[in-house]
């Protein structure tokens, strides 16, 4: 039973009200930024900006495609920032919402490093920085209001509901409009599936989302921790085992050496 | 006594420490932003490519050396212990001192120490560095309390430091195996560190045994970085190395680096991705230098006699060992490591600074124990040799 946002690009007008949402809701700063020759702003992702509407203009089967996409946390169901973090600062909440506590993590910036979908931001102008990213508004949802960018969508093009049941709709939207949508739901099935699902018109690395498998990225890593415990009672006990079998072997060639002494004596 | 030129190498290095303590301090004011061109697209750089990897991988003489001459018993190679020994104590030091400008709030590690997140390939890193710095100060102290043994300083000649030495002489054993035992997790981990991004690490490099790569690739530098830094060692000070000591370290090292090609070249083929090599331009050519300069042209000059026999090759075969090996791990931590679209990366001069102020802090240490304790020269103490072949309870040379 775990809450998820779908998030329809056919839907999107490019209002980003919800980037304005969040920004007050999170009370952070504007950016400075230059003209790129483009209506999407800031360019990137940043400790002040949580989400942002990415301004796509794409050519699909001979069609053109002013789209669309919103950028947040997706908030993963096998987390690798969650996976990374050394002291477990990051966690994945039973609800849906991946959650930081500032109070515990240090700065070492693995998980920025881990994400396969490349979210989480660091405060690199302030000399006592901690990371940021979408916190799915946990903070509201636990007092029963729906996150602030969803709050804010005009157009239904984002929708908070139960994983499953989005999962079920959006095949429905697929299935009575094939023409309008790619038939791909992305985040259904992404990096072992996250919180926040997409229906876009045009292929998803168009609109710069990464091409990840369906395995959760945090698979080979699990496997190489769960030797740690016996590579090292392993090692402790060949280690001590060749020390005493060198040691005796050197016992007994001394004792020999000093045997055949005695005799010659 | 002849008259001193002007030190230009000490005067060299104070400067390259003074300048990278400034920048330190400018970064605690201002932030990494003003010190780095880190980015949320590229969150780890030359620090962690440089200090943390090439760092910790070319300590690995430390445990190689220690685990040979303790616990396999090649007696032949204990005159090289202590200065492979320290060469890794100071390489952890460094590997900390970098994090501590690296980290965002360095000030917090210890919440490492209470929030355990025993999945995390880092966590285990911390835990390592931590404890196994603490086994290297340990098993290097001996040299310390002899050196404070043949002081003329009152307060410290007021102290029997018979009575340390013997007990970590007592724990010897002990401590090489865990130095072993943490050593082969530590090295193995930087690897596991790399398997979180299976989606962002190149082919070529990404696999899931990276931790026994790293863990072999260490264990033949280890060999390699203490004949480096031996060689140096004596020619700066005048000591005489046996070239058998050198050309029996240079014999064992095609050994694990062929296994290591092996490993790498069997896990491609295993998993249908060695066309990869001759294929994946530009990335190909950061594969192949690695390979070529530290992994295949030292196994042909290493398996050849007379070539061993030669300090000057044995020396510069050693440097291309070390030298592919620091190309491999920027190659894992930076090159071939995806950054996030719109992103580019080039270490800011401040990065260097802070870089080679921590080279030059080790530089310093390492010329100061050179003189002032008893690295080399404690192999030739009367008692030293007591003590190791009779295993007699010998009292500290008093040597003149």
């Amino acid at each position: 039973m775990s809450i998820a946002v779908l998030y329809d690009a056919t839907k999107c007008i490019g209002c980003r009200a919800c980037q304005v949402a969040c920004k007050q809701w999170n009370e952070m700063p504007r950016e400075m930024t230059t003209n790129q020759g483009t209506y999407e702003n800031p360019p990137q992702l940043s400790a002040s900006t949580l989400t942002k509407i990415r301004f796509r203009e794409v050519e699909d089967n001979g069609k053109f495609h002013f789209v669309f996409n919103k950028v947040q946390c997706m908030h993963c169901e096998h987390p690798a920032c969650a996976a990374a973090c050394p002291v477990g600062a990051l966690k994945k909440t039973p609800d849906g919402p991946v959650i930081y506590d500032d109070n515990i993590c240090f700065g070492c910036r693995y998980c920025m490093v881990a994400c396969p979908f490349g979210i989480p931001t660091f405060q690199w102008d302030s000399p006592l920085p901690w990371i940021r990213k979408c916190t799915f508004c946990a903070g509201r949802q636990s007092n029963g209001l729906k996150p602030a960018c969803v709050s804010a969508c005009s157009t239904g093009a984002l929708k908070l509901g139960e994983r499953e049941e989005l999962i079920a709709e959006a095949r429905e939207r697929i299935a009575a409009s094939p023409e309008k949508y790619v038939n791909h739901i992305y985040g259904e099935n992404e990096a072992g599936g996250t919180s926040w699902l997409y229906l876009s018109p045009v292929p998803f690395e168009k609109l710069g989302m990464p091409t990840l498998g369906s395995e959760p990225v945090t698979l080979d890593v699990e496997r190489a921790m769960g030797a740690v415990p016996p590579v090292l009672l392993g090692v402790a006990t060949v280690m001590s085992g060749i020390y005493w079998l060198v040691k005796r072997r050197e016992r007994i060639r001394r004792e020999k050496a000093d045997a055949k002494e005695e005799v010659t004596k | 006594m002849p008259k001193r030129s002007f030190p230009v190498g000490t005067f060299i290095l104070s400067v390259l420490v003074i300048i990278g303590l400034a920048v330190m301090i400018f970064r605690y004011v201002n932030g990494l932003g003003a010190i780095s061109n880190l980015s949320d697209g590229r969150p780890w750089g030359l620090w962690i490519s440089f200090d943390l990897y090439c760092g910790v991988a070319l300590a690995a003489g430390g445990f190689t050396l220690a685990g040979a001459v303790y616990i396999f018993n090649l007696k032949k190679y204990h005159s090289v212990v202590r200065p492979a020994v320290l060469t890794a104590f100071l390489g952890y030091t460094l590997v900390i001192l970098a994090l501590l400008v690296d980290l965002g709030q360095p000030w917090y590690i210890w919440h490492i120490i209470i929030n355990w997140n025993i999945h995390s390939p880092l966590f285990e890193v911390g835990m390592c560095v931590m404890s196994y710095t603490a086994v290297l100060a340990l098993e290097f102290s001996p040299a310390v309390f002899e050196g404070l043994n043949k002081s003329n300083l009152p307060v410290v000649k007021r102290i029997n430091w018979h009575i340390p030495w013997r007990v970590i002489r007592a724990i010897q054993i002990p401590l090489v195996i865990a130095g072993v035992v943490l050593s082969t997790l530590h090295q193995s981990s930087l690897g596991s560190m790399l398997l979180m991004m299976p989606e962002t690490l190149h082919a070529l490099w990404y696999t899931p045994i990276l931790p026994i790569l790293f863990l072999t690739s260490a264990i033949a530098v280890g060999p390699a970085m203490v004949i480096f830094e031996s060689t140096l060692s004596t020619r700066v000070f005048g000591h005489k190395l046996d070239i058998d000591v050198l050309s029996g370290l240079a014999r064992a090292i095609p050994y694990i680096l062929g296994l290591y090609l092996l490993f790498k070249v069997f896990e491609l083929t295993a998993v249908g991705e060695l066309g990869l090599i001759f294929t994946a331009y530009p990335q190909n050519l950061l594969w192949w230098g690695e390979i070529i300069v530290g992994v295949i042209a030292p196994i042909i000059l290493f398996s050849i006699p007379n070539m061993r026999q030669n300090r000057n090759i044995v020396f510069w075969t050693s440097v291309l060992i070390v030298v592919g090996l620091m190309f491999n791990r920027f190659n894992v931590s930076m090159l071939a490591l995806g950054m996030r679209p719109g992103y580019i990366y080039f270490p800011h001069w401040m990065e260097f600074a802070i870089s080679l102020g921590l080279v030059a802090d080790a530089l310093i240490v390492i010329w100061l124990a050179h003189r002032f304790l008893p690295i080399v020269s404690h192999e030739n103490s009367v008692e030293a040799i007591a003590y190791r072949e009779n295993g007699q309870k010998s009292i500290i040379s008093p040597e003149a």
